[in-house]
Parts: C-alpha cells; sequence; structure tokens
C-alpha cells in the first residue's frame, strides 16, 4: 500500500546540479543553528581580545548587520533588541560604578565630586571624590567589551533556531532532548490551566485568595495535568517512542556505568583542576579521563537508540563558510594582537586615540561576510496564529437572509 | 487482521471485568464501529488492540489479543507502532511536536524510516487529508477539526495496517466531524486500512459502518451487521428508532435509506402537522443584553450582540468551533471579558435591574449560573457530599439544598465517591446541582453533552426540561443537532462572533442540510424534527405500514 497514495510525488530541490549550483545553494532556507553557534562564538572570542572602542563598535555594528538580513519572523529572532538594550545597560552600569567608586587616577580632571568620608576601616574604598577622564574611559572600554561578547550571543540567539538545535543533539540524549521539547510545550497549557480554573471558580463565587484559594486552583490544574500527561505518554508509547534495539541486560548496565562513572570522573578532575592543592593525578588528567570514559558511554548508548531524523539540517558549504567567517574573525583579532598589542589594547592613560589598522578591518569583514554568504532565512517557520476558522459552504448558507438551501425533496 | 481470543480484562481483583471472554475477528479493510455506554469497556477495547492494555494502563488480561500475527502478550504498544495507528479523544494532549509537519514525521522518526521515504510521505499525507496549507502551522492554533484530521495524518505515515480512533468527533461542530469522517471513509476505501472506532453519536457513522461492536456493559460484545445489532439495542440514533416506529426491516443505517422507505410514512402524516412549540407567552425577559462586544488580542469573538432569554424557555446557542458562543456566555454571565454592551437581570433588594457584571462573584451566580465546558473545574473536593456542603456554605443555603436537587437530577449517587471518579453525566449533574444552589433564575450551559451517551443525553434533556419547567431560563450552547431538535424552543446560530440565525428550532433547523436533524430530512419537506413528534402524531391511530 506504499506507493497507491496519491498526491504529490517526492520534489526534492535538485541542489548542486548544472550550472545554476550556487543559487541554487542560496534558495532561502533555515541555516544550521551550530554554524550560527560558532560564528557568533568566533565573534566574541575576537571581542573579548580587545578593547579597541572602534573595533568593538565595528563588531557590534556588523553582527546587528548579520542579523536584520538573516533573521527570521519567529518569537525569538525579535529579541535581539533586548540583547542591545541590554549591553547598554551593562556599558552605563560600568561607567556609573567606576564613577562611584572611582579611584581618581588620571590627570585629566573632568568633575569634581564631593568626597564621601568612610570610616578607617574602609581604607582603599572612595566614594565619589575626583573624577578623570581616563577611569571613565576605563570603565566605557570594559563595559564595552563586556557588551559587545553579550550582543554576539544574543545574535546567535536570534538566528538560530533553538528548537532545531535541540534536535542536532547525539543520539544518546535523544530523551532528554525530548523531554526538553515535551516541557516547552507543557508550560504554555499549565499556564492555560490555570488561567481557566481561576475564571471557573468564579462561577462559584470564589474570590481569589488564600489557602483555600490556593487549593481550589491547584487540584484541579494539577488532576488535569496528571491526565494529559498520561494521554501524552500513552501517545508516545504508541507511537513508537523508546524503541530500541535488542540489547542484552549486561550491556545495558554496562553503558549507564561508563557514563555515570565518567561524570563523577568529570566532576572530580574539574574539583581537582580549580583545586590547587590537591595532587596532581587529580587535575587535568583525571578531567580528561573523566570525559573519555563518559564520551565511550555515550556512543554505546547511542548505538542503541534506533531512529532517524526528519530533514536533518547539514553541514553544506554555506554552513561551513558561516562557521569559518566567525572563526576567521577571531584569528585575525588574536594575530593583530601579537603584531600591534598597543593599538588591539589602546591605554586610556595617557590618553591616545584609538586607531584601527588594515588588519582589525579584515576581521572585521569577515565578520560581515555571513550578510551575504548566508542564504536567506527560510520561510516563515510560525504564522501568526489565526484564530479565524475556514468558512465552510455548509455554515455560510445558514444565514438567515440567504436563500434555502432545498433539503432532500425539494423543501424551498 | 484483529484476532481477540477469549479476551478478559480485569484492573481490579472484585470488580467486575470491562471485558469477559470476548472472541472476535477484524478482517482486513472493514471499518468496524465500537459503540456501547459511558464505562461499557468501548476505551478499554480499543487499548487491548495496540497493548495499551495491559502493557499501558495496568491490570491484567487474560486470552490474547493478535494483530496482524503479533500477539500483544509479547509485543508492547511501542513495537506495534507500524502497525496499529492510535488517535485519542482529544488529539491536543496526544501531539509531542508543535507544527504540523514535525507532527506528521513524528512517529516515522521513532521507527527510523530514512529521511528521503520520510520527506516523500510527509508529502503525500498532507495532500491525502487536504491540510498541505497547515503544514508550518503551530498545532495549537488550528480548529478542532483541522487538529483531529492531523492527529489522524500523523499515525497515518507510519502506512499502519490497522487505525484505531476512540471518539474522533466528539469535540467538532457538525461540518468538521464530517471532513474527518469522510477521512476515515475514504481511507477505508482507497487504502483498505482496517479502521475500529469509537463514537458516542451513532447517527453519524453506522452508515458507513460495515460491522458493529456492541458492548452492552456487562463484560460481553454483541458483533454483527449494524442494522441487525441496532435492531434491539436501547442505544439507538434517530433514524434507527423512526425505522423502529414505522416497522421498517432492515433498519434504514443511512438517510437515503430511510427516504426512500418513508413515502408509506410521509403519506400518513400528511394531515397531520406537528404541535406548534410553546408559544412565547409575553413576559418580560429574565435577562437583556444589548450590543455586547468581546475582544481578544487580533480577533472580535463577539461583535454586537443582543439576547433576550426568557424565563420558561430554552435557548440552543449553535456555529462552529471559534464562533464565540462561549465567550457569549461569560460575557453574559458577567465573569468573562465584556468591552461594551450592557446586560441587565431583574435585580433584588428593591432595585429595578442590575448588571451581573457590577456585582461580586458571588452575588452575580445568584441572578446567572454558568456551567463551564469543562465542568471539572468547578470541583476540588474529595467526595461528592464535601462538594455539596461546600455548594450550600458558599450560598448561605440552608444545610442539604444542594444535595435535594442532585438527588433530582440524578438519583442515587453515592455521596463518598470522589468527583473524578464519576461518569461525565455524573459529574455534569454534581455541577448543576452546586451552581443551582444559588437558585439563579437564568442558566447558561456551555457544551454540555460532550462525551454523553444516548441516554445520559435523553437524561440531561428531561433535566433540561424540568428546569425550564420550573420558570428558569436556559441557553444551551452546543454542536449536537439532535439534541438541540429534541429540547431547544429558540435556537441561535453563530459565525464570527455575529448572529445569523435566530428563530424557532423548527424555522432555524430545517433551513439548512449542516443543522437538519435526521427525522427532517427524511421527511422534509413536512416540518418535523423528532421522533417524539412523530410518536405522538401517529400514536393513536397509527396503522401498521
Amino acid at each position: 500500500m506504499t506507493d497507491r497514495r496519491t498526491g504529490a510525488a517526492s520534489v526534492r530541490a535538485d541542489s548542486g546540479r548544472g550550472p545554476r549550483r550556487w543559487s541554487a545553494a542560496r534558495l532561502p532556507r533555515g541555516l544550521h543553528p551550530g554554524a550560527w553557534w560558532w560564528w557568533a562564538l568566533g565573534l566574541a572570542t575576537a571581542a573579548s581580545h580587545t578593547t579597541n572602542p572602534l573595533l568593538l563598535a565595528l563588531l557590534v555594528a556588523v553582527t546587528a548587520l548579520v542579523v536584520v538580513r538573516r533573521r527570521g519572523d519567529a518569537p525569538w529572532a525579535l529579541a535581539f533588541r533586548m540583547y542591545l538594550v541590554l549591553g547598554a545597560v551593562i556599558i552605563a552600569m560600568r561607567v556609573v560604578f567606576r564613577i562611584i567608586f572611582g579611584g581618581g587616577q588620571g590627570e585629566h580632571l573632568l568633575v569634581s565630586l564631593p568626597e564621601i568620608p568612610l570610616p578607617a576601616w574602609a581604607a582603599g574604598i572612595r566614594l565619589f571624590g575626583p573624577v578623570a577622564v581616563e577611569q571613565v574611559l576605563g570603565g566605557f572600554y570594559d563595559g564595552l567589551r563586556l557588551a559587545t561578547m553579550l550582543v554576539c550571543l544574543g545574535a546567535a540567539n536570534a538566528l538560530a533556531n533553538p528548537k532545531r538545535l535541540l534536535k542536532a543533539v547525539p543520539g544518546a540524549l535523544y530523551a532528554v532532548g525530548t523531554a526538553v521539547v515535551v516541557a516547552l510545550s507543557v508550560a504554555p497549557q499549565l499556564v492555560e490551566s490555570v488561567l481557566r480554573v481561576r475564571r471557573a471558580r468564579r462561577l462559584r463565587g470564589a474570590t481569589g485568595r488564600g489557602m483555600r484559594a490556593l487549593r481550589g486552583i491547584a487540584l484541579p490544574v494539577l488532576a488535569d495535568a496528571l491526565d494529559r500527561s498520561l494521554a501524552l505518554a500513552a501517545a508516545m508509547d504508541s507511537r513508537g517512542y523508546g524503541r530500541t534495539a535488542a540489547v542484552p541486560a549486561g550491556q545495558r548496565a554496562a553503558t549507564g556505568a561508563l557514563v555515570l562513572g565518567g561524570l563523577v570522573g568529570v566532576c572530580a578532575g574539574t574539583y581537582g583542576l580549580l583545586d590547587s592543592t590537591g595532587s596532581g593525578y587529580l587535575g587535568l588528567p583525571m578531567l580528561l579521563a573523566g570525559l573519555a570514559v563518559a564520551v565511550t558511554g555515550m556512543l554505546l548508548a547511542g548505538r542503541r537508540v534506533r531512529r532517524s531524523r526528519y530533514r536533518p539540517d547539514r553541514w553544506q558549504p554555506a554552513e561551513l563558510l558561516v562557521a569559518g567567517c566567525g572563526l576567521a574573525a577571531a584569528a585575525l583579532t588574536l594575530f593583530a594582537g601579537s603584531v600591534a598589542p598597543e593599538l588591539v589594547y589602546p591605554p586610556v592613560s595617557p590618553l591616545t586615540w584609538p586607531e584601527v589598522t588594515p588588519l582589525m578591518l579584515l576581521a572585521v569583514a569577515v565578520a560581515a561576510g555571513p550578510a551575504w554568504l548566508a542564504p536567506p532565512p527560510g520561510l516563515p517557520s510560525t504564522r501568526p496564529p489565526t484564530v479565524a476558522v475556514p468558512v465552510s459552504d455548509a455554515m455560510a448558507s445558514t444565514r438567515a437572509s440567504d436563500p434555502v438551501t432545498p433539503l432532500p425533496g425539494g423543501r424551498a | 487482521m484483529i484476532t481477540f481470543d477469549r479476551v478478559t480484562v480485569r484492573y481490579t481483583d472484585d470488580g467486575p471485568p470491562p471485558l469477559r471472554e470476548v472472541t472476535l475477528r477484524v478482517d482486513e479493510g472493514e471499518l468496524c464501529l465500537v459503540a456501547g455506554r459511558t464505562g461499557a469497556g468501548k476505551s478499554t477495547l480499543l487499548r487491548a488492540i495496540n497493548g495499551l492494555v495491559p502493557h499501558f494502563t495496568g491490570g491484567t488480561l487474560y486470552g490474547s489479543v493478535i494483530v496482524d500475527g503479533r500477539d500483544t502478550r509479547h509485543h508492547p504498544p511501542r513495537d506495534l507502532a507500524d502497525i496499529v495507528g492510535v488517535v485519542g479523544q482529544d488529539p491536543l494532549s496526544g501531539f509531542v511536536t508543535d507544527t504540523v509537519e514535525e507532527e506528521l514525521a513524528y512517529g516515522m522518526e521513532q521507527l527510523a524510516l530514512p529521511a528521503a521515504v520520510m520527506r516523500k510521505r510527509v508529502e503525500e499525507t498532507l495532500d491525502l487529508l487536504g491540510i498541505a496549507e497547515l503544514r508550518h502551522r503551530p498545532l495549537r492554533t488550528l480548529s478542532g477539526g483541522q487538529q483531529q484530521r492531523v492527529a489522524i495524518g500523523a499515525v497515518l505515515t507510519t502506512h499502519p495496517r490497522v487505525l484505531v480512533l476512540d471518539e474522533p468527533t466528539s469535540a467538532l461542530d457538525p461540518t468538521a466531524a464530517e471532513d474527518v469522517l469522510a477521512t476515515v471513509t475514504r481511507l477505508v476505501h482507497d487504502l483498505g486500512v482496517t479502521v475500529v472506532l469509537a463514537e458516542h453519536r451513532l447517527e453519524r457513522v453506522v452508515q458507513y459502518a460495515d460491522r458493529l461492536l456492541y458492548l452492552p456493559g456487562d463484560g460481553r460484545v454483541v458483533d454483527g451487521e449494524p442494522a441487525a445489532v441496532l435492531a434491539d439495542v436501547d442505544l439507538a440514533p434517530p433514524l434507527v428508532e423512526l425505522g423502529r416506529l414505522a416497522g421498517w426491516a432492515p433498519l434504514p443505517l443511512s438517510v437515503r435509506d430511510a427516504r426512500r422507505r418513508a413515502a408509506v410514512l410521509r403519506q400518513q402524516l400528511a394531515d397531520t402537522t406537528p404541535p406548534d412549540p410553546t408559544s412565547a407567552p409575553a413576559t418580560t425577559p429574565a435577562l437583556t443584553a444589548r450590543k455586547i462586544v468581546v475582544r481578544y488580542p487580533g480577533t472580535v469573538a463577539v461583535a454586537g450582540i443582543d439576547l433576550d432569554l426568557h424565563a420558561g424557555r430554552v435557548v440552543a446557542l449553535m456555529g462552529r468551533n471559534g464562533s464565540g458562543k462561549s465567550s457569549l456566555l461569560w460575557a453574559v454571565q458577567g465573569s468573562g471579558p465584556r468591552h461594551t454592551g450592557t446586560v441587565t437581570v431583574p435585580g433584588g433588594g428593591g432595585r429595578d435591574t442590575v448588571d451581573p457584571k457590577n456585582l461580586s462573584a458571588g452575588q452575580a451566580r445568584r441572578h446567572v449560573g454558568l456551567v463551564p465546558q469543562t465542568p471539572g473545574d468547578l470541583l476540588y473536593l474529595e467526595t461528592v457530599d464535601a462538594e455539596c456542603r461546600q455548594a450550600d456554605r458558599e450560598t448561605a443555603a440552608s444545610a442539604g439544598t444542594c444535595r435535594t436537587l442532585l438527588d433530582r437530577l440524578a438519583p442515587g449517587l453515592p455521596g463518598d465517591r470522589h468527583p473524578r471518579d464519576l461518569s461525565e453525566g455524573q459529574r455534569l449533574a454534581l455541577v448543576l446541582a452546586v451552581q443551582l444552589t444559588a437558585a439563579p433564575p437564568v442558566v447558561l450551559l456551555d457544551e454540555p453533552t460532550r462525551g454523553l451517551d444516548y441516554l445520559a443525553k435523553r437524561q440531561f434533556v428531561a433535566l433540561v426540561r424540568g428546569l425550564a419547567a420550573a420558570g428558569h431560563a436556559v441557553v444551551v450552547a452546543t454542536h449536537d443537532v439532535e439534541l438541540v431538535a429534541n429540547l431547544a424552543d429558540r435556537v441561535i446560530v453563530m459565525a464570527d462572533g455575529d448572529i445569523v440565525a435566530d428563530g424557532t428550532t423548527a424555522e432555524v433547523m430545517l433551513a439548512s442540510p449542516a443543522f437538519a436533524p435526521q427525522v427532517a430530512k427524511v421527511l422534509a419537506p413536512a416540518p418535523w424534527l423528532t421522533v417524539e413528534q412523530v410518536t405522538a402524531a401517529l400514536g393513536p391511530t397509527r396503522e401498521p405500514a
């Protein structure tokens, strides 16, 4: 019965064939979320290795350009503005803190605020007092660097579909990914139930306060949620969730032990690495060994999971280009830092105008690449919810003024 | 295809088993209808087919169920996913992903089908069910009928040989239900899928069924041709009742069958006319609403509606899902949002009229009582008795008021039962009793007959008529055409927040095939609506046809 279905034959975009290869690759589609994250992390790395305000400002501008040109219209894509605002807040905070707990180093006095005298035990802390340009500028540079890194991560959030990222988790973590997806869809349902029950309780004349109200709302909502999760579990079970390849119990236990043991090793290793008094073997070697064991366990566990992915995101040339742009930008900035450190970290004292070298400009230009190299975003993945239901003919004919549709038998 | 061999299911050791020694066979390509009262074991039977009973629900299953050669004793539901597709009552609670396309692919991903096959089947299924334009839509924004079709599509993509549907149309308006059932019959005829389908509203499906499995409620399953089984079953659609009345054999299952035999009956009825509905007593309205507007972000739910409700009359509010019925009821009651418009009810305590919206919640329910779509939302105590006592306290009524009302509505409901263990009909009665304790002159019921079987519906009709006779003004929002024909004095049809038809039941229901009850379709052009009317007309002078 497989092939008796009527309907559209499988028409697939014949990408990568013939002379129009390049234009086919640039058809609108969503880019692999990993590519955007690599690009964004590359830019964030570049930003973390400089305090040059011109370079940082250019990086923010480039990030914004790419986001504006390549984001979709999904809700998360609109959050980029929020990251910009947050960045501005960070800069303002850094500057304000420098003014309050100034220190007054620097020769170019901007303004002199009255100092608040502190008791002797608070020596070393100064409140207000003279404000120097160097001091404010230092705070500004610092804040700008932090803000730029934040904006880069915000760009990744705006450009990469978080759900597609979850779908790209390795097989062993598939169950965790599913749980997260289900939880994400259940949360709004829970809110809906609470609102519905609260509204319904008014019908019994209940006012919404106190322990009794809590009980009156919580019990129906929880019962509802329980019913719904049972229905969901039954549905998932009958649709094949959790089908596994036949694995002997011994091997199952072994993979479990490997993953758990490995994770314990990772914890111990991290602790050893951070705790300088620990013995040597507890540090890096332990961390690496634990990591290796855990990864082996996960790979083994992943082999048990037998499932496939619908329309998986693939690493295509565009993805490689985008990720490459980010990494190249980071590498160029690092290189610029080793060539001319005083230009990448412009000193605030003595005051100097920040300069931009050709190498920095190249890094920025490369970072801007995805604005043109990445294919345009796909068709809207989530249209605004339409509440109106398509009008059906049968209903339309019930309008009182309409000519009456004859019933069988010819009543008119 | 499906074989039950002496199957007995027990959930508890002492209680009666829902299925007892059931032996039956469903052959390939059959559309098999499962009917029976609420709680008769329909869901148990359906869930046994893919092993959810007992693997998921617990309990003990004796005997064996074999589907396409696989024994459910050794294959849990997930291992039967490639043969049996199950669609539940509420599609939304069974969705795992959040867009249509991903939901269609989910089952195939679990079966590890290659990506190319998945891509092809998703496209085919979108076309087969006519939902291609919905492919990117989030599932939560779909209408009920669309959701149900997506749910069917989501199990079809794995190409199951058997499709199990548990009340697929219970929450749908008549037109959406038609769509879903048309899809199901198309699957049976074009693809040879075996379908097992449970449904309360037999009038919608029985004509398409090849077999009828009737569960009388004592653990047995009566198995046979639909017409033969329905001949002596107390659970019957109006057509079958009409057929019994007229003495037709075999019983008609579709309007077409019935019309072809009804010539004699139409002649007999030619001289009589159905009794006029109780003519409207010119009383002052019990509730007057003017220019009601309810808006939600992005949509107008109710667009300036005028409504008069009179004591002693039952008004049915109809219209497709999302046409604004619930919003109107909530706005009139005063608990829901209302942007403009006025509602007035005769006031107590010396005032002429009051608007329930301006009263406290406790006062408003003394004027207008509303039973919401999910009545269980109002119940939160452990026992029926506790709920009744709480209801008395809330309204400062004398002790036992609520219990007395409940005994009138649903006699003999055990007081120590947990409200969640009641059947749908019993729970509805309890909530209605709780709301009536406040003695509101106006009673609004939002979709009260969801999940009620014919007998429970008959009781419900008697109950509502009793309320009307006692001087209440009643509004029932419903999709159920047959219920409206039996119950209402006046019908209002809404669409897109507007009233599109308003008139006596006969006027509105006879004007359109979508709203005409079966009896009207058979006996048109004469204006008969219900079997009851025909019985009364034929009653004394009736000769065997």
